[in-house]
């Protein structure tokens, strides 16, 4: 689940993390109250949740209180990157001497959190890592020992640049994200620029956290909030309110399975014969008719979808429930549209009479399946 | 003796007496899984499909000296059970239960490498399955695979039945069938099973089925490459359509940014000489060549 950015800082400013003078405005006339207030120069930063925000147009810098008031009005409402900007978070114009990088990141491959740190921020660390890969310090967390203040220290004085007084007040940043990213169960934390300005202090010009899907059941705190994201398509926001693992995509072959893997194979598999899938759909293991009842429906409402391919595996999953659920959604469903489906494992006798009966077609192959369902669209 | 698995090993069972432990369990055992013993806190002395059940993990392996365990307890409640198995002594974990924290992953697979000789598979493993011993510690339907000598090692379930049913019907076989899991931070690698299938006699030839998400497929081929594997490899990867930031169902299945893509790996088993499926029934035509 990602943060808002201004959520971001909420959480590091209860940690001693210091964040630009701002607030939150939900209209232009809030973003002339907010620049009032700062009486300075501010930046108005546009709450959503897509990368390239700033490119795309969703910051904004204003000299004057009139100009933040006029710019609010211009950006609230807007389309940056397909989403509606309703929110701003208005804050002072930070006067910066240098832009540094600080993050911790999940290393799959280390199975370990890595902290990342650079005296080049600013940019996507991707970017920095290409360019000036001499600029990165990282440090892998053993998860036993934990990252002291005085491991920060000494990641950081890799940098010949820093003076010591810099050190310590960057460690302390780096040392304390490491906190927020055990404490809020995070995949991410980044602060991208940390900004040095020019009296010396380091401010947390942006923020970013995302707290693993997993881990949410230990933070009550988010359990309330909409799980929906703000990436998410109206399909997709839908399935996830269902708790179906739905995926949107530009085709118009409907696509449900069983397991991750079998649906990502059976959307490469109609790919292959020159279709156009309309979607990933993941049923799990074990699912019962009411989830593939509710899935096919939802695939079925879609208004590209011509057609529809299921793949079912049995395993966990049994046929003839499978089977079932098609069945209860084909009666209920508004439109009808062709499906085809592919059917063998646990309990496929039972499966293939009920779809039988019920006029379904059923194919043993997945490839056969396939090549039928782009016949029949 | 094909990997991992010892001739008989005894398998507890933690959380057995749950819908998930109870169904598999009963599929295990009809298999020829030797499963000695269920554990369930607070249901000490019940019996589940005559196994009986005890309070804790070290009650069941201190009386059936047992070292493996597969676990169906839940993600809230799993990084406990594994630190319990771990300090009771169990040196082959098997972590079935999906949606663990991976902080939770994170800490247990350190601590399980600190101590060094403890293998944990998973977690989201649909487990493994020895069909020339008949032994199945997971919940991959065992009538699809056929004892042979074709070692599988993959992240998804469901995917892997498609393949060992196209392998199984060609009147071939399986030696050992290992899932990783499908989670980003799993115990268990392609590396580390690549090497046991080089050293398992029964073994003759691997299949790798990857999907996108991280880089350990790049990072296997690289190992292929690298050791001149001596044992034919078939790979197969899914997701080729899969866009970019969307999770395909599995947690670790993501392509992000440029990093975790299909040609990503497509490439690299290419580059190191591995023939790659274009789709499922290509696998066993690749491997009969």
């Amino acid at each position: 689940m990602k943060l808002f950015e201004y959520e971001a800082k909420d959480i590091f400013l209860g940690y001693g993390i210091a964040v630009p003078e701002g607030n939150i405005a939900n209209n232009s006339n809030e973003a002339e109250a907010i620049a009032r207030e700062i009486n300075r120069p501010v930046v108005l930063k546009s709450q959503i949740l897509v990368s390239g925000r700033g490119k795309g147009g969703g910051i904004i810098f204003a000299d004057s209180i009139t100009e933040s008031e006029k710019e609010a009005s211009k950006l609230i409402g807007t389309l940056i990157k397909g989403i509606i900007v309703d929110r701003l978070l208005v804050e002072e114009k930070l006067d910066i001497a240098e832009q540094y990088y600080a993050s911790v990141i999940i290393d799959r491959k280390a199975k370990k959190y890595v902290i990342l740190a650079s005296t080049s921020g600013g940019v996507d660390i991707e970017e920095i890592a290409k360019i000036s890969p001499e600029k990165i310090v990282r440090y892998w967390v053993h998860p036993a020992d934990g990252f002291s203040k005085q491991a920060a220290e000494s990641m950081l004085s890799q940098f010949s640049n820093l003076s010591h007084d810099d050190i310590t007040k960057f460690a302390s940043i780096i040392h304390t994200l490491y906190k927020v990213t055990m404490d809020y169960d995070a995949e991410l934390v980044e602060i991208n620029p940390l900004v040095k300005t020019a009296s010396g202090k380091f401010i947390a010009a942006d923020a970013r956290i995302i707290v693993d899907d997993n881990a949410i059941f230990r933070h009550p705190e988010f359990s309330s909030r909409d799980m929906v994201r703000s990436d998410d398509t109206p399909l997709e926001a839908e399935a996830r309110k269902q708790g179906i693992s739905y995926v949107d995509l530009s085709g118009d072959i409907g696509i449900i399975g069983n397991g991750a893997g079998l649906v990502m194979a059976t959307l490469d598999l109609v790919n292959y014969f020159g279709g156009k899938p309309a979607n990933f759909l993941d049923v799990g293991g074990g699912a019962k008719p009411e989830v593939i009842k509710k899935g096919l429906k939802l695939v079925m409402s879609k208004p590209e979808v011509k057609g529809v391919l299921v793949n079912c595996l049995g395993g966990i999953t049994r046929c003839g429930i499978v089977a079932q659920g098609i069945i209860e959604a084909l009666q209920e469903a508004c439109e009808k549209k062709p499906i085809i489906v592919r059917m063998i494992g646990t309990d496929e006798k039972e499966g293939i009479q009920l779809l039988n009966e019920a006029g379904v077609p059923v194919y043993p192959t997945l490839e056969e399946a396939a090549e039928e369902i782009l016949k029949r669209t | 003796m094909g990997i991992i698995l010892s001739e008989k090993p005894k398998v507890i069972v933690q959380g057995i007496t749950g819908n998930t432990g109870r169904f598999h369990t009963a599929l295990m055992l009809q298999y020829g899984t030797n499963i000695v013993a269920g554990v369930t806190p607070g249901r000490g002395g019940e019996e589940v499909e005559g196994i009986p059940v005890f309070n804790t993990v070290s009650e069941a392996s201190g009386k059936f000296n047992s070292d493996t365990s597969i676990m169906f307890v839940p993600a809230n409640t799993a990084k406990d059970a594994v630190f319990e198995a771990i300090s009771a002594g169990i040196k082959i974990l098997v972590i079935i239960t999906e949606g663990i924290p991976q902080k939770d992953a994170i800490q247990f697979i350190n601590k399980a490498n600190d101590i060094g000789d403890i293998i944990i598979i998973g977690p989201n493993s649909p487990g493994l399955i020895a069909p020339p011993h008949k032994i199945n510690i997971g919940i991959m339907p065992d009538h699809i695979f056929n004892r042979g000598n074709v070692g599988i090692v993959f992240r998804s379930g469901t995917l892997t039945y498609e393949i060992a049913w196209h392998i199984t019907n060609k009147g071939l076989g399986q030696s050992t069938c290992v899932g990783i899991g499908g989670d980003a931070i799993v115990g268990l690698d392609y590396i580390k099973i690549l090497k046991m299938f080089k050293a398992d006699e029964e073994t003759k030839k691997v299949v790798l089925l990857g999907e996108i998400g991280g880089n350990a497929e790049e990072l296997v081929a690289q190992y292929i490459s690298e050791t001149n594997y001596p044992k034919p490899v078939v790979a197969y990867i899914a997701g080729r359509s899969a866009p970019s930031g969307k999770r395909m169902g599995h947690a670790g299945a993501i392509i992000m940014g440029n990093t975790g893509t299909a040609e990503s790996k497509i490439n690299a088993f290419t580059a190191a000489g591995v023939p790659e499926a274009e789709k499922p029934s290509d696998v066993v035509k690749l491997l009969e060549i």
